[in-house]
C-alpha cells in the first residue's frame, strides 16, 4: 500500500505541467473570481443634464460624485444628447434634473429626478440605480430634518450582517474552494486511472492479487493530501489578500472539506470506470462536475430564482449542500447543530459513491 | 512446482469480430509453449482469459485444475503476466519499477534476487533511468524481471520480442531457456515464425483459429509435398516465372531464395521443369534444391489464403 | 555510380542531444528506385537518421541531400518529394478507405480528379474495390498495411521511407507486401525501409547495419554474407550488433 502511494506520487512529481495546474489554477481562480469577477461597482461613469442648475440640484451632485461609486463624465446641455452619450459606450447612468428644481421643491415641496440607464447590464444598472436613489433619499431626509418637517414617511434601515461591506469575494470564496476540491479530486483521480488503462499497466495491476479497494485507495490517497494542501492555500489567499476571516471553527471547516474531498474522489473513480481514455476522463469531469457545480449549487445564480425543475436538480448537487456548510462556518461562525443536516447529505452521497466506484470498479478488463 | 495449463472449446466475440473460435489445448506442466501468428490472430485474448482479465463467452480453462472463472484470484497468484505493451511505468526509473511491482506481490527484490539475477544484472546499470528512456530490449528485459519478481509457476508472455531487434530478441529467448530449466511453465505469444523452433510445442494460430499443434520439427516433418529453394541471377521477376509453372505450387519468397513446393512423384522431372521454365525467361544462374521446411513454410501452407474481411 | 542517380547523399551526419551522440558521422548514398534496407539494433540511430533524412529534425552537423534539396535548408521542399509510412503511424481509424485517401491527397495537393483517380487504382490492385466505404479499423492489420503503403505513394514521391511497415503481419500478406515494394521500385521510387525480420533484408538491394549510432557495414545482402564468412543475414546482423 505504502509502495503504491509513492508511485502516485513519483507520477505526480515528475510531471511538471500537471504540477503547476494543480497548484497554480486555485491562485489564479481565487485572484481572479476575488479581483477581476466582483459584482461591486466603484467609479462607474455618469453624465448629468442639469436643466436648473441651481444650489440644490449642484448639491446632489457633488453628493453622488463624491461618493465612491460614481464619476462624472459629462455634463450635457439637452435632451437630445442623452442618446448619443449611451452611445458613445461608457456612460452606464444619465442623471437629469429639471427646469426650476430649486423652485419647483419649495412650492410643490415635491420634485422628480429622472435616472436613466444602460440596461444592457441589468445587474449593474440595477445596483447602479439602487445606489443614486440612495444617495438622492438620504439628501432629502437630510433637508427635511434641516427644515425640521419629520417626514410621515417611514424608512427602513438594512444591516448587512456576516458580510457587511457586501463584498463580493465573500461570496466567491466558498464556491470557489468547492470547484477546486471537486475538480482538482475529480479529475485528477479519473485521469491519472484511465492513464494506467491506455499504458497498459492497468492490465498488470489487476493480474496481481491487489484488491479493487487497494487500488481504488492507492490511487486516491495521494490526491486527497493535494486537494489538503490546496485548500489551505485558498483559505490563506482568503484571509490575507481579501481579508475574509472564519467565523467559525477551523477543525470543523477542515473536516467538512476533507468529507466533501473524499466525495469528489469517489466520483472520479466513479468517471474512470466509464471512460477508456485520459481524454474521455477529462471531458466527462469537465462537464458532469465543473459545469453543474458552477451553474447550479447557487455559486453564482441564487437557487431561489431558478425554475422549479432546476431547484429540484439543484437538490442533488453535493456541491450545493457543502457551500452552504462552509458559508455556514466562515461568515456566521456557527456550529455543527445547524448544518448536520447537510453534512448528512453528504455523508451519505460520499458512501453511496465509494460503494459504487468499489463495485464498478471492474477486476477484469471489460 | 510447475502447472499444467487446460483450455476447453473457448470462445470469444468482440462484436463482429471472432476472436477465438472454440480453442482447445492442453500445456503440460513445465513445457515451454508457444502460440505462432499474426496479429489478429487471437494470441492476447486468449491471454487474457486465462489470467481472468476478460471473460469466455463458452467454455473453460483452467490453471493446475484451478478453474481461470471462479478461481480467478488464486490463478494470479501463481501467475506471472507480461502484457503486450510492457506494462511499465516510463515515468518511473528501472528500480522503482521493480520495487513496485515486488510490492504489490508482497514480496522484495531481495527475497527473489537469485530468480531475476540473470535478467537483472543486464539492465542493473540502468537502474537510475527511467523506464521511457531505455531501449526496446532493455524495456523488455525490465518487463520480464517485473513478472517474474513473485515467483509465479506460469509465466504468460504476450509478443516479448515484438518490435525487439534480432539480437535482443535472441538473448532473450536464451532467458526462457533458463527460467524454463527453473520449472516454471511458459506460454509465450510471437509473430516471428523463426522462433517457433526454440519452443518444446506451439500451436500455429490464424484469426481465432488454431492451424495445429505439436512440436516444431513435427510440425515441419509433417510439411505436405517436396520443397525446393531456386536461386538465379533474376530475383526480382523470379516469383512470377516460378508461379507460370504449372507443377510449381506454393512459390514464396524467402529471404535470398524463393521456396517452391512439389507435388510431382519424381524430384528429377520436377527440377527439369522448373529449369526449363526458366531458362526459357532468360534466367542464368539456376540453383534449384531439396530444402526441409521450416515452421513459414508449414504456416503459409496451413493458412486459409480466402480470408474474408 | 552516376552521381545524378543518387537520390539520398549523406556527408558526415552528426546528430548529438545533450552529450548523447545518436548518429555519428553517418556517410552513405542511395540510388534512385533502389530498394535500401536501413537496419540496426533498437536505439541504434535509426530513427534518428531517419527523421533527420525527411526533414523532421536538423542535423547537429554534416549534410544530407534527400531529392536534390538539402534537408538543413529546405526541410518542406524534401517533405514534398517523400511518403512516409510506419507501423504505427498509419491511417486514421475512424474514417473509411477512400476517406483516408481523400484526407492525405489533399495534404499533398492532389486534385479531386486525381484523388478519385489514384484511388480507384490502389483499390484495384489491391483487389479491395468492395472495400472503399469501409471503416479502417474493421480492416485487418495486413491489408490496413497495404493501405497505408498505397497512401505514402499517392503522390508520386520520389522517396518513400518504410519504418517496420510489417511488424505483426502474417506471412503471407508480408510477402504481399513486398511484392507491392518490388512494383514501386521497378517505377522509380527510391523505398527506404526498416525492419527486424532478417529475411526481409535479403529483399533489399542494399542493405546498411547500424550499431550505437554509427554505419558498421554496408553493402548487398551477398556481399555482407561474405563478408562475414556467415550464411544468413540473421547471423551478419548478431556479428556486427552484438
Amino acid at each position: 500500500m505504502y509502495a503504491f502511494i509513492k508511485k502516485e506520487f513519483f507520477h505526480i512529481f515528475r510531471d511538471y505541467r500537471s504540477m503547476l495546474i494543480l497548484f497554480g489554477m486555485p491562485v489564479v481562480q481565487v485572484l481572479l473570481f476575488g479581483f477581476a469577477i466582483t459584482t461591486d461597482i466603484n467609479d462607474a461613469k455618469i453624465a448629468i443634464l442639469d436643466q436648473s442648475k441651481d444650489p440644490i440640484t449642484r448639491e446632489i451632485t457633488q453628493k453622488m460624485l463624491s461618493s465612491k461609486y460614481f464619476i462624472l463624465e459629462q455634463n450635457l446641455q439637452s435632451n437630445n444628447q442623452i442618446e448619443a452619450a449611451f452611445q458613445s459606450g461608457n456612460i452606464k447612468e444619465v442623471v437629469v434634473f429639471e427646469h426650476g428644481f430649486a423652485e419647483k421643491l419649495q412650492r410643490d415641496g415635491k420634485v422628480d429626478v429622472q435616472l436613466i440607464l444602460d440596461a444592457s447590464e441589468p445587474n449593474t444598472a440595477n445596483m447602479l440605480s439602487a445606489y443614486s436613489s440612495g444617495i438622492i433619499n438620504t439628501y432629502s431626509l437630510q433637508q427635511m430634518m434641516a427644515a425640521n418637517k419629520i417626514p410621515v414617511s417611514i424608512q427602513t434601515e438594512s444591516m448587512m450582517l456576516y458580510n457587511p461591506e457586501l463584498k463580493s469575494v465573500y461570496m466567491f470564496v466558498p464556491g470557489v474552494i468547492t470547484i477546486l476540491l471537486m475538480l482538482v479530486s475529480a479529475m485528477m483521480t479519473s485521469i491519472s486511472i484511465t492513464r494506467e488503462k491506455e499504458m497498459g499497466t492497468m492490465e498488470a495491476l489487476l493480474v496481481s492479487p491487489l484488491k479493487p479497494l487497494q487500488i481504488i485507495i492507492g490511487k486516491v490517497t495521494p490526491y486527497v493530501l493535494l486537494s489538503f494542501i490546496n485548500l489551505i492555500v485558498i483559505l490563506l489567499l482568503a484571509r490575507f489578500v481579501f481579508g475574509m476571516p472564519t467565523q467559525g471553527s477551523m477543525t470543523l471547516l477542515l473536516l467538512e472539506s476533507i468529507l466533501f474531498i473524499i466525495m469528489s474522489l469517489a466520483l472520479g473513480i466513479l468517471i474512470s470506470t466509464v471512460s477508456k481514455t485520459q481524454q474521455q476522463a477529462m471531458l466527462l469531469s469537465m462537464f458532469a462536475l465543473m459545469l453543474p457545480t458552477i451553474l447550479l449549487s447557487g455559486f453564482i445564480f441564487p437557487i431561489e430564482n431558478m425554475p422549479i425543475i432546476l431547484q429540484w436538480i439543484s437538490h442533488v448537487m453535493p456541491s450545493k449542500w457543502f457551500i452552504i456548510i462552509i458559508k455556514n462556518i466562515m461568515l456566521k461562525g456557527v456550529g455543527i447543530a445547524y448544518f448536520w443536516k447537510e453534512t448528512l447529505i453528504i455523508l451519505f452521497t460520499t458512501l453511496f459513491f465509494i460503494a459504487m466506484s468499489v463495485k464498478k470498479f471492474k477486476v477484469r478488463l471489460e | 512446482m510447475s502447472v499444467p495449463v487446460n483450455i476447453q472449446n473457448i470462445s470469444k466475440s468482440y462484436e463482429k469480430v471472432e476472436a477465438l473460435k472454440a480453442v482447445s489445448l492442453n500445456i503440460k506442466a513445465g513445457e515451454l509453449f508457444g502460440f505462432i501468428g499474426p496479429d489478429g490472430a487471437g494470441k492476447t485474448s486468449l491471454f487474457r482469459i486465462l489470467t481472468g482479465l476478460i471473460l469466455p463467452d463458452s467454455g473453460t480453462a483452467s490453471v493446475a485444475e484451478m478453474d481461470v472463472l471462479k478461481d480467478f484470484k488464486k490463478v494470479r497468484n501463481i501467475t506471472g503476466y507480461m502484457p503486450g505493451r510492457f506494462s511499465l511505468y516510463y515515468d518511473l526509473t528501472v528500480a522503482e519499477n521493480l520495487n513496485f511491482y515486488a510490492s504489490i506481490f508482497k514480496t522484495s527484490l531481495k527475497e527473489n534476487y537469485d530468480l531475476i539475477k540473470d535478467i537483472y544484472v543486464q539492465i542493473e546499470p540502468f537502474s537510475n533511468r527511467k523506464a521511457g528512456d531505455l531501449s526496446g530490449g532493455m524495456k523488455q528485459k525490465l518487463a520480464l524481471s517485473c513478472a517474474l519478481i513473485h515467483r509465479p509457476k506460469l509465466l504468460i508472455l504476450d509478443e516479448p520480442t515484438t518490435g525487439v531487434d534480432a539480437v535482443s530478441r535472441k538473448e532473450f529467448w536464451e532467458l526462457l531457456d533458463k527460467m524454463q530449466q527453473g520449472g516454471i511453465t511458459i506460454l509465450v505469444s510471437t509473430p516471428y515464425m523463426d522462433e517457433a523452433s526454440l519452443c518444446n510445442r506451439v500451436a500455429l494460430m490464424q484469426s481465432g483459429n488454431v492451424l495445429s499443434v505439436d512440436t516444431p520439427s513435427n510440425i515441419t516433418a509433417r510439411y505436405k509435398g517436396q520443397l525446393f529453394a531456386v536461386k538465379t541471377n533474376k530475383m526480382h521477376n523470379l516469383v512470377t516465372a516460378l508461379e507460370q509453372v504449372p507443377a510449381a505450387t506454393q512459390v514464396y519468397r524467402f529471404g535470398d531464395e524463393v521456396h517452391v513446393t512439389s507435388f510431382h512423384e519424381n524430384d528429377t522431372v520436377f527440377v527439369g521443369l522448373l529449369s526449363d521454365a526458366l531458362k526459357e525467361k532468360g534466367h542464368l544462374d539456376i540453383q534449384i534444391n531439396k530444402k526441409q521446411a521450416v515452421i513459414e513454410d508449414c504456416f503459409l501452407a496451413l493458412m486459409d489464403k480466402n480470408q474474408a474481411i | 555510380m552516376n552521381e545524378s542517380k543518387q537520390i539520398i547523399v549523406v556527408n558526415d551526419l552528426v546528430k548529438m542531444f545533450g552529450h548523447f551522440t545518436a548518429n555519428d558521422k553517418l556517410n552513405f548514398s542511395v540510388k534512385k528506385g533502389e530498394i535500401f534496407g536501413f537496419l540496426g539494433a533498437n536505439g541504434a540511430g535509426k530513427t534518428t537518421a531517419i527523421k533527420i533524412l525527411s526533414g523532421l529534425s536538423k542535423p547537429t552537423s554534416g549534410k544530407a541531400i534527400v531529392a536534390g534539396f538539402d534537408v538543413k535548408k529546405h526541410p518542406n521542399k524534401v517533405k514534398k518529394n517523400i511518403g512516409y509510412m510506419s507501423q504505427r503511424f498509419s491511417l486514421y481509424d475512424d474514417m473509411t478507405v477512400k476517406e483516408n485517401f481523400r484526407f492525405y491527397g489533399g495534404i499533398y495537393g492532389l486534385n479531386r480528379k486525381e484523388i478519385r483517380e489514384k484511388t480507384a487504382h490502389f483499390l484495384k490492385k489491391l483487389d479491395m474495390e468492395d472495400y472503399g466505404n469501409m471503416l479502417l479499423k474493421n480492416i485487418p492489420l495486413g491489408w490496413k498495411q497495404k493501405l497505408a503503403f498505397s497512401v505514402a505513394i499517392l503522390h508520386n514521391p520520389k522517396i518513400v521511407f518504410l519504418d517496420e511497415p510489417t511488424g505483426g503481419v502474417d506471412p503471407l500478406t508480408r510477402r504481399q507486401f513486398w511484392e507491392l515494394i518490388y512494383e514501386s521500385s521497378a517505377q522509380g521510387t527510391t523505398v527506404f525501409v526498416t525492419t527486424h525480420y532478417m529475411d526481409e533484408a535479403e529483399y533489399c538491394e542494399r542493405v546498411s547495419i547500424m550499431s550505437e549510432g554509427r554505419i558498421e557495414a554496408i553493402g548487398t545482402p551477398a556481399e555482407l554474407k561474405e563478408k562475414f564468412d556467415v550464411k544468413t543475414m540473421d547471423e551478419v546482423f548478431i556479428k556486427i550488433a552484438r
